[in-house]
Formats: structure tokens, sequence, C-alpha cells
């Protein structure tokens, strides 16, 4: 039936002169090389970190190889599905993901007055985690199979299937999700080529927007959170600690840093959320700019090869969706690294690979399982 | 047809869609490496150019920013008199991260000084919800000289442990303002859980926060604002230097219009007896004595009461902790009387003129009920009203009632406060009853009966009232309608707070005149209630007797104090006004099962009269001596 399928076939002169067997099995077993060697790098490297900055604390660790173990598991089996079953399949996964997060409101439960997991029993579940996926997902699915760049009419479908789960994760309360979840969304549909004109206009909209939203959307904890970011020392005894002592963390590591498990700030405790938001604050406080400059490089080689991959897929669904999962990917790089040398506000966004956490993770990899995927699909021989 | 449109359509498009895509592609790659340039920079700038800065901060010498708690507001009597005192005391504070083993730590501890099991309990619980490190964590209060001592001779083996100076609560005058000042506490959890960010910072150093009276209804004011310092410490938690310090802002000071001496007076007199004493200013409305009795020792809360003291005052039977003038709702008796007299002089119900025959009771039309009058046989022939308030007669407001009707009752009633919350800066107040129709129907699905009328007449049935309404109510009466919001607090800081007047009552000055010349009847003439207060006097006062039953008497029975238990007995009312002429202070008294308003409540009022005037008069002299003196110095 679709034989009318006329996808353009990039002919990438490396890509047909070295294809060596090695290259085929690889290619059999849908993993991409460099982009595993690269994870398995920084994977080593976040468990020394988080070693370090639970205080050499042995459960913790061993709780961290777990998620990994699991999280390495679902890359890898994610990688071996049909991307075409995938984007069939987008519009259950975007709706199974949106049930869940209404049923949060209904049975979900919480802690510190957001309601944001699911109780299974014998684990907590967090539905805005499967919406990390199924976003960019279905609009990478919506916009593969229509023409572009896209239609006004389009557009606004693209943003309200956006807007949908992030107005849901938004009121749970869940900002930061809710925003990097949004921004999923919004990278496909930059790379699905939104007209400038739109671009330049929201972004004029945004500024315009500041104001009334100080206002009368955002609540106080989170005008705090701004605040903060523009004064800490206003206010050192409450939310501004967290900034003062993670930038005295990073900046008293100096170049070289101050050597492994020899972090005063942070195996004294004085650094709050050190293995899970923070961490990168202890790195930064051991291993100096140096351990910095390595950490910046790894991800910007994951992310450079996560773009090479979308570059060279063959369909507009393979395209958006590894170009959406990689930039995703840099934004969350981006606003912790940030966030902790305080240059962003304080949202709950953990460093991926390196702070500790369970669903992230697992979610993080099934990403990259897609990835994989796409860069290991098969060239539709005619 | 249509889709093979869409098909060439698509088609035709992919060289364009692929080459938009690269570009994008390009140009986020290129974002990407900025954004990352960005962080780099960010961090060379923290680590390289600012190395030194934070190094210093971090270093062996740690800066730590510690708070340090304002001083709570003090509260004094209108003569400057202190109620509530900031003194200080010594409590026994650990510092986790400077002791070896926490456990040992308080394990010897409590060889040392006493440390009870409750402390530990809390101790562990304080710690658990400690947001920074370093933070000294209370286990002890109150040490005693000794106490401090012996630590200090172990101090080599209590690392981590400090000794903290730090003031603490204290009333001088014990439990005579216990109900009224209140007291402060430690924060409970229940009142941390429902703390914001905001809050945990302003009571950050603070470990008290006002429980009940005025140090809870003016907890904001009284608490004042957190200070910071920096200071330098260096590893074993000694303070090296200190590098910049915000100083805290004090909670203001509170002057009250009560009168310690009034109070005494109202804590003498009802000493042994459960009862309520309120007395106001009827110029301003401030409450010059309010006093519930028992009472309790307010001393016993601030840094945490024991479980038995705290059982024995919440099972007495006596209820010390019940704060009887604004909480108690008790049936006001004949105390209303004059107003509703008054209510039926302005709507023309009755007049200067009208006469009634007493035999002793009152029937209605169609009724078989007697409703009776106090005295048995009655009053006599030819009562009028001014007879009918100085003597008390039941049988001449019941025939009042019936003509005035419930809802004129109600309206009059209410401009002088019955049945409404005073509004006094005290939390937890209760409102009272004053009864209407719509009330009845809403609360008990029935009509009104004209004998509902009647027991209201008499300030029984459905009415209640506290204290305090009763006082704010006869201040009306001797304001000549002006009712004012009674305030418990003159000045906060150099503030004076203002008078609220929430109703101006309008009838006629002559009507004024005869209720007021019946209430000083009651007080002074021959056959008045509360005569026997008179004697003596030097002055003339207004007033009113009420007697208010607490069980029911059948139809043909008779009140016998023999036959009932104490605690069942009739409850004594008094209200009056000082001096009749020129009212200056309005009080309302009540004991609980005193049987008789004239010779369980009235002498008190007489005798918180004279001490006010008394006192009045000693500080006038006194003025004036002190005037004299000063005109002989500068003649000199």
């Amino acid at each position: 039936m679709r034989n009318g399928s006329q996808d353009f076939v990039r002919r990438l002169p490396d890509s047909a002169l070295h294809f060596s067997r090695v290259q085929s099995l690889w290619r059999r077993i849908h993993i991409d090389p460099l982009l595993l060697m690269l994870l398995m790098l920084l994977t080593a490297y976040g468990l020394i970190v988080l070693y370090s900055a639970s205080g050499q604390s042995e459960s913790i660790l061993r709780r961290q190889v777990v998620f990994y173990a699991v999280a390495y598991i679902a890359m890898l089996i994610t990688a071996q599905i049909d991307l075409q079953v995938i984007r069939r399949w987008a519009v259950w996964l975007y709706l199974g993901g949106i049930g869940l997060l209404l049923l949060v409101f209904f049975v979900g439960v919480g802690a510190k007055g957001a309601q944001r997991w699911i109780s299974l029993g014998f684990m907590r579940f967090q539905p805005s985690e499967v919406m990390k996926i199924a976003v960019p997902v279905m609009t990478a699915a919506f916009f593969a199979s229509r023409s572009l760049p896209p239609k006004f009419a389009h557009i606004v479908i693209c943003l309200l299937i956006i807007a949908l789960p992030g107005v849901l994760i938004f009121k749970q309360p869940d900002l930061g999700t809710a925003i990097l979840i949004s921004a999923s969304g919004i990278i496909v549909l930059f790379l699905a080529g939104l007209p400038w004109r739109y671009i330049f206009g929201s972004v004029f909209l945004l500024g315009a927007s500041i104001w009334p939203m100080w206002h009368w959307l955002m609540k106080d904890y989170q005008k705090q959170r701004v605040l903060t970011l523009l004064d800490p020392e206003a206010d050192k005894l409450g939310a501004g600690w967290n900034i003062i002592q993670s930038k005295t963390a990073i900046g008293s590591g100096g170049v070289y840093g101050k050597g492994l498990f020899n972090g005063t700030q942070s195996q004294l405790d004085f650094l709050p959320e050190s293995h899970t938001d923070f961490i990168i604050a202890v790195m930064a406080e051991e291993f100096g700019l140096m351990g910095v400059l390595l950490l910046l490089s790894l991800y910007l080689l994951v992310i450079t090869r996560g773009l090479f991959i979308a570059w060279s897929s063959q369909n507009m669904f393979g395209r958006l969706l590894a170009g959406s999962i990689t930039l995703t990917f840099f934004v969350y790089v981006f606003v912790n690294i940030g966030m902790v040398a305080g240059m962003l506000p304080v949202v709950g966004v953990p460093l991926p690979l390196v702070s500790l956490g369970g669903t992230s993770i697992v979610t993080l990899m099934t990403g990259f399982g897609l990835l994989m995927a796409i860069a290991t699909e098969k060239k539709r021989v005619r | 047809m249509i889709w093979a449109e869409k098909e060439l359509h698509q088609f035709k498009d992919h060289h364009g869609e692929a080459r938009v895509f690269a570009f994008r592609m390009v140009l986020s790659l290129f974002l990407v490496f900025l954004l990352f340039g960005l962080l780099l920079a960010r961090y060379y700038t923290l680590q390289v150019v600012d190395h030194q800065h934070y190094a210093t901060r971090s270093d062996s010498n740690r800066i730590h920013v510690r708070p340090i708690p304002p001083n709570r507001g003090l509260i004094f009597d209108t003569h400057g008199e202190l109620l509530a005192d900031n003194r200080p005391t010594f409590s026994l504070s650990i510092i986790k991260e400077h002791t070896k083993d926490l456990k040992q730590t308080i394990r010897v501890l409590a060889g040392i000084v006493e440390v009870r099991e409750g402390d530990i309990a809390n101790f562990y619980k304080l710690l658990k919800r400690r947001r920074r490190p370093y933070e000294a964590v209370p286990l002890r209060y109150r040490l005693t000289e000794e106490e401090i001592s012996r630590i200090a001779v172990n101090e080599f083996r209590l690392k981590g442990v400090e000794i903290e100076a730090q003031l603490t609560r204290a009333y001088p005058l014990g439990d005579l303002f216990a109900h009224t000042v209140g007291y402060v506490g430690r924060i409970s959890e229940r009142e941390l859980s429902r703390f914001d960010e905001q809050n945990y910072r302003k009571y950050s150093g603070t470990h008290s926060i006002g429980k009940i009276g005025l140090e809870k209804y003016y907890e904001k004011t009284l608490l004042g604002q957190v200070g910071t310092e920096n200071i330098e410490t260096n590893a074993h938690g000694r303070v090296l230097r200190v590098l910049d310090t915000i100083d805290p802002v004090p909670g203001k000071n509170l002057e009250l219009f009560l009168d310690a001496g009034l109070q005494k007076i109202a804590a003498v007199e009802l000493n042994g007896r459960r009862g309520a004493l309120a007395a106001i200013d009827v110029k301003n409305g401030g409450v010059l004595a309010m006093f519930s009795a028992p009472a309790y020792d307010p001393n016993l809360f601030v840094t945490g009461i024991s479980y038995k003291d705290y059982n024995a005052l919440n099972q007495s039977r006596d209820l010390p902790l019940f704060d009887r003038a604004i909480q108690g709702q008790y049936p006001p008796g004949s105390t209303i009387k004059p107003v509703l007299g008054l209510g039926a002089l302005k709507y023309g119900v009755v007049n200067f003129g009208t006469t009634i025959r007493d035999p002793g009771y009152y029937q209605l039309e169609n009724d078989e009920r007697l409703y009776r009058d106090w005295k048995k046989g009655g009053h006599g022939n030819k009562i009028d009203l001014r007879q009918a308030i100085v003597e008390s007669c039941d049988t001449f407001f019941y025939g009042m009632a019936f003509n005035m009707g419930v809802d004129r009752m109600h309206i009059f009633g209410s401009q002088f406060g019955l049945g409404a919350k005073t509004e006094i800066d005290l939390p937890s107040e209760r409102p009272g009853l004053w009864p209407s129709r719509e009330w009845k129907k809403n609360t008990r699905g029935m009509h009104w009966f004209p004998g509902d009328s009647l027991n209201v007449s008499i300030g029984q049935g459905d009415v209640l009232a506290t204290p305090l309404q009763l006082a704010v109510m006869t201040s009306t009466l001797a304001s000549r309608g002006k009712h004012i919001k009674p305030r418990l607090v003159k000045k906060i800081g150099d503030t004076e707070t203002k008078m609220e007047i929430i109703d101006q009552v309008i009838v006629d000055d002559l009507q004024w005149d005869y209720v007021m010349s019946a209430m000083e009847g009651v007080v002074h003439s021959f056959r008045g209630t509360a005569n026997k207060i008179s004697r003596g006097a030097k002055y003339r006062m207004g007033g009113k007797t009420g007697t208010a039953q607490k069980v029911g008497i059948a139809q043909d029975e008779e009140y016998d104090s023999e036959k009932i238990d104490e605690r069942n007995w009739d409850h004594a009312l008094y209200i009056g006004y000082a001096p009749a002429d020129n009212p200056q202070i309005a009080a309302a008294i009540i004991v609980e099962n005193g049987e008789h308003g004239s010779s369980a409540a009235a002498p008190i009022a007489r005798k918180l009269f004279d001490a006010y005037f008394s006192q009045q008069l000693a500080r006038e002299m006194l003025a004036e001596e002190e005037k004299l003196a000063a005109r002989r110095t500068v003649d000199q």
C-alpha cells in the first residue's frame, strides 16, 4: 500500500564506504556502538560521583546500579522495536499517558503538596515519565505524515497535543517537568520547520506576558525561586541556602578540585540534595573545572552523536524523534547545570544519568533506545 | 483522487523538508555549543576567577549563617506594670556534627543533669526537622546554676554540647492575667506543619509561639523580625569572629487598658468560686479588668507543661483553662431588664405612667401555665417600670414583653451587642445567643410562641450572654447608647489603638434619664435589690441584679437550694456602672452557683468601683503633689 512513500534516501558516503561486517552486526542487534560507549562512560563517571556525594553509601550505590541495569535493559529492548510500529502506536501511547495523568488526580499520592505518583503497592510510579517519551513520539508521528513546513492548523493541533499533558502536569503541580515536556514537543515543532514569523512572534509574546504571569499565574514558592536566583544573599536561611552552598562548593573546587571524597562542602552536609539535583556541585568541588569539562564533553559528544543520528535518518519521523530526544536531553543537562551554578531558577530537574533516580533514568535510557532504533533502522530497499 | 494528490504533494516536498530540517539541525547544534560555552564560562568564573572568594568560604574556618531571634515584645498594664517579660534562662543544645557519638553523648549528659525520656524524644523530633547542618538542637531548657557548673566540669567529655543563654517568656503576676494575656509555648508539630517557607524563616531561632490570649492574637506584632549573623567557626564549632550582622527587630510592646490593681480585686473576690468579671471604661471601650476564676499559672506552659500538671488542669471540674469571661455563655437573667425596659419606652409599649397589678404570676390568654414572679405573692399594686426595675418585678416584664413582641425585642437588644461577638482583641470568643423568630425557625423548626418572649424578657429561656457581652451592654447603657467595641490593647509600640463605635442607640433623653434613674434606684433606694452595696459609698452608681436558673423548676415546685446539688444552684449576676451622673466604669459579674446577684455578685462590683476611684484619686493627688513640688523648686 505504501508504495507511494518515496522517502528520500540519503546516501551517505561514509556509511556506504565502510559497510564492514562488524558494523552490520551492530546494526543487526540494533545498537549504536559509539552512543553506547559514551553512555557507559557517563554512567561510570556518574556512579563515582554519586558514591562520593552520598557519603560513600554502598546501599545508595547499589540502588543506582540496579536502576541502571533496568534502564540499560529497557534501552536494549526499545532499540529492537520497529520504528514504524512505534509510529503507528504513537496515538495510543499518548492517550494512555494522558489517561494515567488523569488517574493521578483521583488516586494519586503525593508529598509536599504535590500529587505526582500512582502507587502500585510495591513501588511508586510517576505518569509524567511516560509523557517524556509519549509527547515527542506523538508530535513526531503527527508531522511525519503531513507535508512540511507545517500549516497553521497543524501547528495549532500540535500545540494542543503538547498543552494537554503540559497543563495536567503543571496542575500537579510540577512546573519543572511541565516545562521540559512541553519543550520536547516544541523542539519537534521547531525541527519540522515552524515558520520563523511564528517563532519570533511567540518569543515577543512571551516577553510581553512575563508581567501578567508573575502577577496572576505563579505561586508564591515559584516567585520565591526566581527572587532567590536574582539575589540569593537576601534569604540566607531559607531558599537562598541551597544556591549559596552549591556556588561555594563549585567555586572552592578550583581548577583541579579537592580530590575524590575530599569535598568539604558536600562531605560535611553543607550542600543539600547533594546526591540528587545538586550532584554536579559535588563533582565540581571534588574534580574541579577539569571534572566539569570532562562531563560537559561527554554530554556534548552524546548530543552530537544524537543529532548525527537524527540527521542521517531516512524518514521524517525518525529525524524529528531523534532530534527531539537529543535536544530535550540537552535541555535537561543545561537546566540542571545552569540552576546549580545559579544561572537559572531552581526547578526540580535531576542531572541526567548522574543524579540518583529510578524512573527518570529508565525513561532517559528508553529514549536512547529509540535513538538506537532510529540509527539502525533498515534502509528501505526497493 | 484526493489521496493521489496528497501523495504527489508530499513527494514534491521531500527535498525542501529535508533541507529545512538540516538547516534547523545545524542551527540547533550551533545553539547547543553556544549554551555549553555559556555554562563553561559560568563555571570558569566560579572556579577560576572567583575561586579565592569561595575557597575562603569553604575553608577550614567555615562560615555559618546563624539566626538571631528577635526579642518578643513586652506587655504592660495600664500603669506600666510588667505582665509579660523576657527573662534569661539557660538551655542545653547539641550540635550533632560536633559529637563523636550522639547517643553516647546524650547518655553521658543524662548522668550529669536531669534528662527525661520526653526531652530525648523531643530532641530527636527537632533534629529530624532541622533544616541546616551545624544547627544546635535544644535538649533541655531552664538549667539550674548547679547543672550549668556540672556541665562545665565535664566539658571535655561533651563535645558538641552547648549551653545557650536565651530569653524565655515569664509572667510575673502568674494567674492574674492567665486568660487575657495568655501564654506562649513551644512551637508544636501541628503549628509547624502549617508553616510556609516564610514562617520557617521568621521562626528560625525562635522556639516559642503565642498559644492563647493576647500572646496569640498579637503574635505577629509581638514576634519581631529575625536577624542573621555570618560567623566564622573552627572545626570544633567555636565562633572565631562575627563577619556581618543584620540585627533583629524586636517585637512591639503592648500596653493594655487592664489594671493589675483591679485584676487583683477580681481575683481575691472570686477566689474559691467559679465566675468571671469584666469591667469596661465607658468613655473608650478599654477593658479595665477581666478575670475568669479559677485561673491557672501560665508560666507552666512556656517551656512545655508536664503531663501531670496538664492533666490536673484539664480534668479539673472547675475548668480553669476555660475563659469564662468571653467563652462562658450564661443566661443573663434580670440583668437585661433595663435594656428591654428602655426599648419598651422607645417603642411606646409602656410609658412613665403605665402600671400593673402583680399577683405574683402572669398568665397568657388561653394558657393554663402560670409565669411566676420570683417573689411569692407578688410586688403589689401599681407597679410601674421604675419599680419593676428597682425590685426586679418579673410580672411587669412578662406583660411588657407580650405587648412588645419578639421582633422589637430582638432588634433593640442587638444594638447593645447581645447575640454577637464583641470582637474584642482575643481569640476564640463566643457569641452568646439573642433569640429571634428566624433563629427559632432555623434551629428548632418551630414557630415563636408568646411564652418564648416572656422567657426572654427575664433573660431566661434560650438567651445566653458572656460576661464581657454584659459589660459591653452595661457600658452602652451607661454612655447613653454609645456601643463601643471593647479592646484590651491601648498602645501597640507608641501607636494608640483606635476606638471603634459599632452602633449608636437612639432613644429619647427623658427615657434614658428614667431608666438610668431606675438603675440608680436598684442600688440606692430602700427597696432596691442591690441596696446593701450602697452603704458607705462616697459616690452614686447604677446597677441591676440578676439570678439565672441553672436547672428547670417544675410548674408547681419551688426553688430550694437545700434540695439541689451546689453545682446546680442558680448563677448570681450583677451589672453596674459608676458614678451614676457621669459614668466612667461599667462592669458585669457572674458568680456561678452564687444563688443571688444581690449578695454574691453586687458586692464585688462595689469593691471594684471603690478601688478604681480611690486609685484614680490617689493618682490625682500624686500629680497635684508633683505639680506643687515642681512649683516650689521653681520658686527657689
